[in-house]
C-alpha cells in the first residue's frame, strides 16, 4: 500500500470522520487518495482556518480534530492554530506534506522545517522518513493526542514517503515506552483530600479545562451536591457546572465576578480540579489565597507545584479521582461560609451601564434569551470574549469554545465551523469584535459552500476593545493602533460571500435580529453597532492581587 | 548550585533538539550536556548538568518537564555520593623551552597524557572528576591556555 493510502487507512481506523485542510503540491497524493475514502473533507480558505476548525470540532465533540496542509507556507500557516490547541490542551492531529527526503535541508521550494518550528508547541511531532514507520506513527500520534493531558501532534510526511509502498499492517496498539500517564489517583492522597474537605470551614472548588477534557461534569456535580462546596470555574471550564446553580460563583480571575474572587481569596481550602493556577486567575502570585490549604487534582504532574505550593497533590484523571472521592467524601461545617457567599453574590452582581447606545453586554444577554441557553457559543478574543464569559450563563460542558491560553483573535469563527460540523443540528454562534472577525473572514466561503449555518455576532465598536481599555485605564487614553478605522460594511461583506447580513443600530432591534438569524437556514453575519468606549468590569489590574478589583460602577 | 541528572531517551530523530529546546524554552540553565548510545542502540543516555541559578526548587519542574517529553524514558537525579562522574578535557597549553618541563610535571601529577606536542604548545588529555579538572586548569592557566575542549560530565550510579 502506498504511504498516502496508509495514512488515510489509519485515519479511518482511528474513527476520523472529518478533515479540515487546504491542498498543495506536497500533499497531492494524499488528496488523490481521498477520492477513495468516505472521509468528509472541508476545504477552508486559509490553513489557519483549517487548524482552528479542527480545534473547534475537537472541543465541541471530545474527538480528535484533524487538519491537513501542504509543505512550507501550508505548514507555517497552521502554526497559530497548533499553538492555540497546545495552550488549551486540545486533541488534534495536524498532517503536513514535506518535500521529498532527498531535498530536505536543501532550501527546496516550499520547504520549511515544520517539525523544528512546531516542536515547542506540539505534544509531540514526527518526520516520517521511512514508509515502514508510517502505520506506527499514525497509531502513536492519535494515542498521544487524545490520552493523558491531550494536545496537538504533528506528522510531517515527505512526498516520496507518501508514494513509497509498504506492507506493514496498521498496529493494534501504540507502544510508547516513555509515555505512561497516570489515571488512577493514589488512594492515600484521595483519603487525605476527603479529610481536608471534612475539616474545612471555607472550601471552594476551582475547576479548569482539565475537568472538561476528562468528562467529569456528572462527578463534579455529585461532589458539589454532597458537600455543598461552592464552585468557580476558569474560562476554559465554563459550563462544566451549571452557572444557574446557587452553588455557582461563575468565573474567577482578572475579569471574573467579584464574589468568586473574594471567595477564593478568603477560602481555607481550595480544591483545584484540572486547573493550572494561570496568571489570569491568581493575580499577584505571592498574595494569592493567603489563608488556604491547596489540594490539586491534575493528570499532568508538571502542573502541580509549578506556581503555588500544594498541600494535597493528587495526580490522576479528574473523573476517576472524583468518582473515588465521591465514595468516601463527607461535607464539612460550612454554614456560615455559604451565608457569606450568598451575601457577596447579592451585594456584587455583575452589572453594566445603559448609556443609550446598545450595550455589548446586553447583546450577550439577548443571545442567551434567543437561544434558550441551548447553543454552542464560540468567541474571539478580548472584550467580546470576556463579556460572553460573564453574561451568558453556561450550563453544559463543551458549549463554550474560546482560545484561553494563547488568546488567538480569529479563532472563534473557524472554530464555530468545526463545531457546526460536529453538531449539524445545533445552533452555533460566534461572538466577535470588529477586529477579530476580520482575521479569518475568508472562512465565510467555507460556511456558505458547506451549508454550515453559523451565526456571527459582531460587537462592532470600531476599536480593538480590550487593548483600548488598557490604554484608557493605564496609559492616559493614548489610543495607539486601537482605532479600527476603515471597517467594511459587514452586511455588504456577508452578502458578497453569499451569506445573510443584518445590521442593528438600536437596542430594540437586537432580539428580533437574533431570532431571525437563528431561524435562517444559512450562515448569518449580525453587525451590532454597540457603545464605543465600554469596559469589561470587574478588572484586576496587572500586578494587583485579585481582591483589588476595579469595579467600574461609579 | 549544580545538579547532575541522567536521562534515558529513545534514540529517535530530534531527541537532543527536544531536550535542548525544552531547557531554553523554559529558561532552565544547562551547564553541560553529554550524550551517547547505551548497549541498546535504540536508547541513549544523556548526562545533563543543570545550574539551578539559586532556586533548587526548579529541579522538580526540570525533572517533571523532562518526563513529560514523549521520548524520555527515565530520569535519575544524582546527589553527592550516589554516583560517580567523570569528564574528559583536551587542553592546549602554550609552552616555551623554560616552561615545558614544569607543565610536564603538572601533567604527571594529574596523570594527564600528552597527546600532541609542537615547538610552542602541548596538548594534554585529562580525565577526572570535577574537582580534579578544575584543579589542573587552575594550575595551567598561568602558562596560557590556547584552546580548551570539554566533553561535559558523564555520570553513572554507584552499585
Amino acid at each position: 500500500m502506498k504511504g498516502a493510502k496508509i495514512l488515510l487507512e489509519g485515519l479511518v481506523q482511528e474513527g476520523v470522520e472529518v478533515i479540515f485542510g487546504y491542498p498543495g503540491g506536497a500533499v497531492i497524493d494524499i488528496f488523490d487518495e481521498l477520492h477513495n475514502y468516505p472521509l468528509k473533507f472541508i476545504l477552508t480558505r486559509h490553513e489557519q482556518g483549517a487548524a482552528h476548525a479542527a480545534d473547534g470540532y475537537a472541543r465541541a465533540s471530545g474527538k480528535t480534530g484533524v487538519c491537513i496542509a501542504t509543505s512550507g507556507p501550508g505548514g507555517t500557516n497552521l502554526v497559530t492554530g497548533i499553538a492555540t490547541a497546545y495552550m488549551d490542551s486540545v486533541p488534534m492531529v495536524a498532517l503536513t506534506g514535506q518535500v521529498p527526503t532527498a531535498m530536505i535541508g536543501n532550501d527546496a521550494f516550499q520547504e520549511a522545517d515544520i517539525v523544528g518550528i512546531t516542536r515547542p508547541i506540539t505534544k509531540h511531532n514526527y518526520l516520517v522518513t521511512d514508509v515502514d514507520d508510517l502505520p506506527g506513527v499514525v497509531k502513536e500520534a492519535f494515542h498521544i493526542a487524545a490520552s493523558g493531558r491531550p494536545g496537538p501532534v504533528l506528522i510531517d510526511l515527505p512526498k516520496d514517503v507518501q508514494q513509497a509502498v509498504t506492507s506493514r499492517p496498521y498496529p493494534k496498539k501504540a507502544e510508547v515506552p516513555g509515555y505512561k500517564p497516570v489515571y488512577r489517583g493514589h488512594p492515600r492522597q484521595i483519603k487525605q483530600l476527603a479529610k481536608a474537605i471534612a475539616d474545612a470551614r471555607k472550601p471552594i472548588l476551582y475547576v479548569g479545562g482539565g475537568a472538561v477534557a476528562s468528562g467529569a461534569s456528572a462527578e463534579l456535580r455529585k461532589l458539589a451536591e454532597k458537600t455543598s462546596i461552592p464552585v468557580t470555574t476558569t474560562l476554559m471550564a465554563l459550563g462544566i457546572f451549571p452557572e444557574t446553580s446557587p452553588l455557582s460563583l461563575g468565573m474567577l480571575g482578572m475579569h471574573g465576578t467579584q464574589y468568586a474572587n473574594y471567595a477564593i481569596m478568603d477560602a481555607d481550602l481550595i480544591i483545584a480540579v484540572g486547573a493550572r493556577f494561570d496568571d489570569r486567575i491568581t493575580g499577584k502570585i505571592d498574595e494569592f489565597a493567603p489563608h488556604a490549604r491547596i489540594a490539586h487534582i491534575d493528570i499532568d504532574p508538571t502542573s502541580l507545584k509549578k506556581n503555588v505550593r500544594v498541600d494535597v497533590p493528587v495526580v490522576g484523571d479528574v473523573r476517576q479521582v472524583l468518582k473515588e472521592l465521591n465514595k468516601i467524601v463527607k461535607p464539612g461545617k460550612c454554614g456560615p461560609w455559604l451565608k457569606q457567599i450568598r451575601a457577596w453574590k447579592k451585594e456584587y452582581p455583575l452589572a453594566y451601564r445603559d448609556t443609550g447606545a446598545i450595550p455589548p453586554q446586553y447583546v450577550i444577554e439577548q443571545v442567551y434569551k434567543a437561544t434558550g441557553g441551548d447553543a454552542i457559543i464560540c468567541t474571539e478574543v478580548g472584550q467580546n470574549q470576556m463579556w460572553t464569559a460573564q453574561f451568558y450563563p453556561f450550563t453544559e460542558p463543551r458549549t463554550f469554545l474560546s482560545s484561553g491560553g494563547l488568546g488567538t483573535m480569529g479563532y472563534g469563527f473557524p472554530a464555530a465551523i468545526g463545531a457546526q460540523m460536529a453538531f449539524p443540528g445545533r445552533t452555533v454562534i460566534d461572538i466577535a469584535g470588529d477586529g477579530s472577525i476580520q482575521m479569518n473572514i475568508q472562512e465565510l466561503t467555507t460556511a456558505v459552500v458547506n451549508k454550515l449555518p453559523v451565526k456571527i455576532v459582531i460587537l462592532n465598536n470600531g476599536y480593538l476593545g480590550m487593548v483600548r481599555q488598557w490604554q484608557e485605564l493605564f496609559y492616559k487614553k493614548r489610543y495607539a493602533g486601537t482605532i479600527l478605522e476603515g471597517n467594511p460594511d459587514f452586511v455588504k461583506l456577508a452578502e458578497a460571500y453569499g451569506a445573510m447580513g443584518i445590521r442593528v443600530e438600536e437596542k430594540k432591534g437586537v432580539l428580533p435580529a437574533l431570532k431571525k438569524a437563528i431561524k435562517h437556514p444559512g450562515p448569518v453575519v449580525l453587525d451590532f453597532k454597540v457603545a464605543g468606549e465600554e469596559n469589561v468590569y470587574p478588572m484586576v489590574p496587572a500586578g494587583a492581587n485579585i481582591r483589588q478589583m476595579i469595579s467600574g460602577m461609579a | 548550585m549544580r545538579h547532575t541528572i541522567s536521562v534515558l531517551v529513545e534514540n529517535k530523530f530530534g531527541v537532543l533538539a527536544r531536550v535542548a529546546g525544552l531547557f531554553s524554552g523554559r529558561g532552565f540553565n544547562i551547564s553541560s550536556l553529554s550524550v551517547g548510545e547505551t548497549m541498546d542502540p535504540a536508547i541513549s543516555r544523556m548526562t545533563i548538568v543543570v545550574d539551578d541559578q539559586g532556586s533548587p526548587r526548579i529541579m522538580e519542574q526540570v525533572e517533571k518537564q523532562l518526563n513529560k517529553l514523549i521520548n524520555v524514558i527515565k530520569i535519575q537525579e544524582f546527589s553527592r555520593g550516589e554516583s560517580v562522574g567523570r569528564e574528559l578535557i583536551l587542553v592546549k597549553v602554550k609552552t616555551t623551552a623554560a616552561t615545558r618541563s614544569e607543565i610536564l610535571e603538572i601533567a604527571q601529577i594529574f596523570r594527564a597524557r600528552v597527546i600532541d606536542v609542537s615547538p610552542s604548545t602541548l596538548v594534554l588529555e585529562v580525565t577526572g572528576a570535577e574537582d580534579k579538572i578544575q584543579a589542573i586548569l587552575g594550575l595551567l592557566a598561568r602558562y596560557g591556555v590556547k584552546e580548551l575542549v570539554r566533553t561535559g560530565k558523564a555520570a553513572i550510579a554507584r552499585g
